[in-house]
């Protein structure tokens, strides 16, 4: 499965960049961390809890980020061992581009599972990564931006589980909306 | 009329009374005293490179017993292939050792490299995922094309190309088959999938092994088509221990359909495991490891071209066919492709001359094998479809068509270009009566009923051939058989007068202990109920060759005769000694020996207790005792055959196809039993419709199965299925065996896929649609519309 998106963030590239480079900023966005430790140059080691249809497994896994242009683009991928559950593992080649107000966030995501989430769950995969692919960025841009930021860019539901970098928003719902109607 | 409750009569099944009252006795339903249970561990990815496999964890956890690995199983023998193919340059096939485990390497999803044996299943599928496994991913190859031509990827890192042999069909004839299509006028070509089909037997494999420490004796309860099979191949070639110190029982089994005759690793891994452990060992497959590890059925690639006249006379048929074998050579991986299909490329025709190339290819995918109808269904669909292509390019009727090119009666005996002498049949007459069952003179009144409800239908035809009842042994010996295909039966009278009879056929569901019994009971004339029918077990029944193939009525069944015609034989003596007249004098009629000509007579009973109490008896010169024993090897194949039509309805909106109905009519020699042999019909049209319509195992290109579940693995359900017309009738009997049967078990499911896709390209044609030539299995909504689209 692949998918190819973009969001624009109102955060320089120099921030957004930071941003990627966090682990506790990357816990905080991908979907059902429990935890994440380690450096981007050595590696994230990540616990990830998840459900693809009928599966549900705690992965554990790790995250390297590579093809690093400091500023410009990097590649992250992940790996996850669930146990019983099989394997899932994705990559996403991650390029930031300045734009008037901020940095467009290109991504193009690829995602494959094996085991029995790929035996029973085969159909679901594709949505569920890209809700995953969603989701993460959603956050991601949600922790960049931060409470100021708010007024423009939270998803209903995305609800991130880092304490220090949740944004809290209030106006979730409007951010919502606008992206259902705009 | 057939006498009541003997050959002929639709006797009710015995065996259902228990089946359907949840008394049937399955291998997961024993359980032995102090049994542990084991739970495989199996490989996530399709092709990778075992570093290391550490246990320490999951052997700390509470009930662990053992954990085994590979490494355990390295010096045990390799699970063989029971057919040895050669090339067409004469080189020996590729036959990569199969382990109990795998060891080195993983080689595709569900490939079992450890088992754990614990207290109870919980704890021993805990401990499974407390097992780590250090396995570096490599790259699969999952699609034979690829695999052919890619000299990097390789399953087995010694056979390149991935070839497992390149085999012609007759070498010979390939020069004269190429200048026929040189001269022929018109020639059509077709290049079609066959596909791929996971078995789905209700039950699922299970196995027990038992050792006794105190004898050193082996004991399986295994999931098998055929147990002696098992036996000689764990106890000769994998595990190295005495035939006579293993005994192999499968006891009631819910079906096979071929993957079941097969030995797998699990059946060794638990007797290996029982040994170590001095403690029976149970292990249950789940249907998802059925789905992973069961040997997979069909999946060929063919293109296959027909050379003819102008009028549709057949001058030549070529074909070249990528068979995937999987990882590794199930047991008669190498025989379905070939001797099971290669054989059959002229079908019921005259074609004079005919060429098989096919290549068998190894992918990083669950072993493929024989799946009912085994090479034949393969056949009969790529000539039926690549047929009906011609006819629609010449624009000829394909039932003239078809009629002017069968064999015709008075040419049997009828030599093949593939090698095979049908012994007899009639298959104009089939063809006849099916068009007169399927009602082919209103299929146009039909057709502009459906129309006004705005759906395309059409009419399929097939026709088809298969050889079954195999085999004979120096036949299949002289094509590369490992095996004999004889098979065997003792039939024990009592003394007081009823009958065991042991086969060494395996009946999974076909109703063998009703049949068997009605036929001995026919040769005897005593009742049905007095006679018990034993399979199964090894320590009971002669050595025989199980059931698979259509074999067990032509091959068993003529063996259980054989020994029935022993038992009269022996009769005759004890009685012409105890009625004091000439054995020549003897009639044996209605389970009675009497003298011709007079009222003196003594009943079967009567012989039966004066062989077990011998005080009247000619003991100087006759054996005490009512007990034979037959072998009985085939003098050829038998050839049932038949045609079949279809008829359905196209929603050209949607791509849906409804089967509107379905007509069989089947030549399979003598019936014993019409109702059993209805019922073969009906579950083999529904397999061969579950392949038209709905099924097929889907890999990824990393080698995931994706069709691992019935979420995504389509079963044919009632509501698929018309009601099915079947006729038997114009039956020519088997001339070499006893019964003069044929067999009727794979008929269905060789017969019925072309009739549906031929139905279907016909729907869409005479809807306009005539730029569709063909759709490959199976036809779902979304193929058919897209095809209707494009």
């Amino acid at each position: 499965m692949q998918l190819t998106d973009q969001r624009d963030i109102k955060a320089d590239p120099a921030t957004v960049w930071a941003a990627i480079l966090n682990p506790e900023i990357l816990m905080a966005c991908v979907p059902g961390c429990e935890s994440m430790t380690g450096t981007a140059e050595t590696g994230f080691e990540a616990v990830v809890v998840q459900k693809v249809g009928p599966v549900k497994a705690r992965f554990t896994g790790v995250v390297t980020l590579s093809d690093m242009v400091p500023g410009q683009s990097l590649r992250i991928s992940g790996e996850g061992k669930g146990g019983p559950a099989g394997f899932a593992r994705g990559g996403a080649h991650v390029t930031l581009t300045e734009i008037p107000g901020g940095t467009r966030l290109s991504y193009d995501v690829e995602a494959s599972v094996g085991g029995k989430l790929a035996q029973l769950g085969s159909r679901l995969i594709d949505g569920f990564a890209r809700k995953m692919a969603d989701d993460f960025f959603e956050r991601f841009q949600q922790t960049v931006e931060g409470p100021a930021g708010t007024a423009d860019g939270t998803a209903e539901g995305a609800e991130p589980n880092g304490g220090e970098n949740d944004p809290g928003g209030g106006e979730k719902k409007k951010g919502w909306l606008k992206r259902i109607i705009g | 009329m057939p006498k009541d409750g003997g050959i002929g009569a639709s006797t009710v099944r015995r065996e259902d009374i228990r089946f359907l009252t949840g008394k049937g006795r399955y291998t997961a339903d024993i359980n032995l005293r102090g049994q542990a249970y084991a739970c495989f561990l199996r490989s996530e990815v399709a092709h990778g490179r075992i570093n290391r496999i550490d246990t320490a964890e999951a052997r700390a956890m509470p009930g662990v017993l053992a954990v085994m690995t590979g490494a355990d199983f390295a010096a045990m023998g390799g699970n063989p292939a029971g057919w040895h193919i050669p090339s067409r340059n004469g080189e020996a096939m590729k036959e990569p050792k199969r382990p109990v485990l795998a060891h080195g390497k993983v080689r595709h999803v569900g490939d079992a490299y450890a088992v754990v044996v614990a207290e109870t299943l919980e704890q021993a599928r805990d401990a499974a995922g407390a097992v780590v496994a250090d396995i570096t991913e490599l790259p699969a190859v999952v699609d034979m094309a690829q695999a052919v031509a890619n000299p990097d990827l390789r399953v087995h890192d010694e056979i390149a190309n991935n070839v497992c042999f390149d085999w012609g069909w007759i070498e010979d004839n390939r020069a004269a088959v190429d200048a026929a299509f040189k001269a022929a006028p018109h020639v059509t070509t077709l290049e079609l999938v066959n596909n791929r089909l996971v078995p789905n037997a209700m039950e699922p494999r299970a196995s027990i092994g038992d050792y006794d420490p105190g004898t050193g004796d082996y004991k399986l309860y295994t999931t098998s088509q055929n147990p002696h099979l098992s036996r000689l191949l764990i106890a000769a070639f994998v595990m190295g221990i005495p035939e006579n110190k293993l005994t192999v029982i499968a006891p009631d089994v819910g079906g096979g359909f071929g993957s079941k005759i097969y030995h797998y690793g699990e059946e060794a891994a638990v007797l290996a495991a029982s040994k170590a452990l001095n403690r029976p060992v149970k292990w249950v497959a789940d249907r998802s490891e059925s789905f992973l590890s069961d040997a997979h059925g069909r999946d060929h690639v063919t293109r296959i071209e027909l050379a003819t006249d102008l009028e549709g006379n057949f001058l030549a048929l070529r074909t070249e066919t990528l068979a995937n074998v999987g990882a590794y050579l199930s047991n008669f991986s190498t025989a379905t492709p070939t001797f099971l299909h290669g054989t059959l490329m002229a079908g019921p025709y005259r074609t004079p001359l005919v060429y098989v190339n096919v290549k068998a290819v190894f992918t990083n995918t669950a072993p493929v094998d024989a799946y009912r109808g085994a090479g034949r269904p393969e056949a009969t669909f790529s000539i039926e479809r690549v047929v009906d292509k011609m006819c629609r390019e010449l624009k000829l009727d394909p039932v003239a068509v078809r009629r002017k090119n069968l064999i015709q009666p008075d040419q049997y005996p009828y030599t093949t270009p593939v090698g095979l002498v049908y012994d007899t049949g009639n298959y104009p007459a089939t063809l006849d009566k099916l068009i007169q069952i399927a009602d082919f003179s209103g299929f146009e009144a039909r057709r502009a009923e459906s129309a006004r409800r705005g759906k395309l239908r059409g009419l399929g035809l097939s026709t088809w051939i298969e050889a079954c009842g195999i085999a004979p042994s120096n036949l299949v010996g002289v094509l590369g058989a490992r095996v004999g295909l004889y098979d065997a039966a003792t039939v024990r009278v009592n003394a007081t007068g009823n009958i065991s009879v042991m086969t060494g056929a395996h009946s999974h569901g076909q109703g063998h202990e009703t049949v068997f019994a009605q036929i001995v009971s026919d040769k005897l004339g005593i009742p049905a109920s007095s006679i018990e029918i034993v399979h199964g077990d090894t320590s009971k029944i002669p050595f025989g060759m199980g059931s698979y193939g259509s074999r067990s009525l032509a091959v068993g069944g003529s063996a259980m005769v054989k020994a029935v015609d022993k038992i009269i034989a022996k009769g005759k003596k004890i009685a012409a000694h105890m009625l004091e007249a000439a054995e020549d004098d003897i009639v044996f009629e209605d389970g009675k020996f009497s003298v011709t000509g007079t009222d003196k007579a003594k009943t079967f009973g009567e012989i039966a207790f004066s062989a077990y109490v011998p005080h009247n008896y000619p003991l100087e010169s006759l054996e005490p005792g009512l007990e034979e024993t037959a072998f009985y090897d085939p003098a050829n194949f038998t050839y049932p055959a038949g045609a079949y039509a279809c008829e359905v309805e196209v929603d050209a909106e949607t791509g849906r196809v409804e089967i509107a109905s379905f007509a069989c009519a089947d030549d399979f020699g003598n019936v014993m039993n019409p109702m059993i042999v209805n019922g073969q019909v009906h579950g083999g049209v529904a397999q061969g419709i579950g392949q038209a319509l709905l099924e097929a195992a889907a890999y990824d290109d990393n080698g995931q199965l994706l069709t691992g579940s019935y979420m995504d693995y389509a079963m044919p359900r009632a509501d698929d299925l018309p009601m099915f017309t079947v006729d038997h009738s114009c039956n020519t009997p088997c001339t070499h065996n006893p019964l003069g049967v044929k067999g009727c078990g794979e008929a269905g499911a060789i017969g019925s896929p072309p009739a549906v896709v031929n139905a279907v390209i016909d729907a869409l044609h005479r809807g306009g649609h005539t730029r569709v030539t063909h759709i490959d299995m199976p036809l779902t909504p979304s193929r058919v519309w897209s095809a209707i689209q494009n």
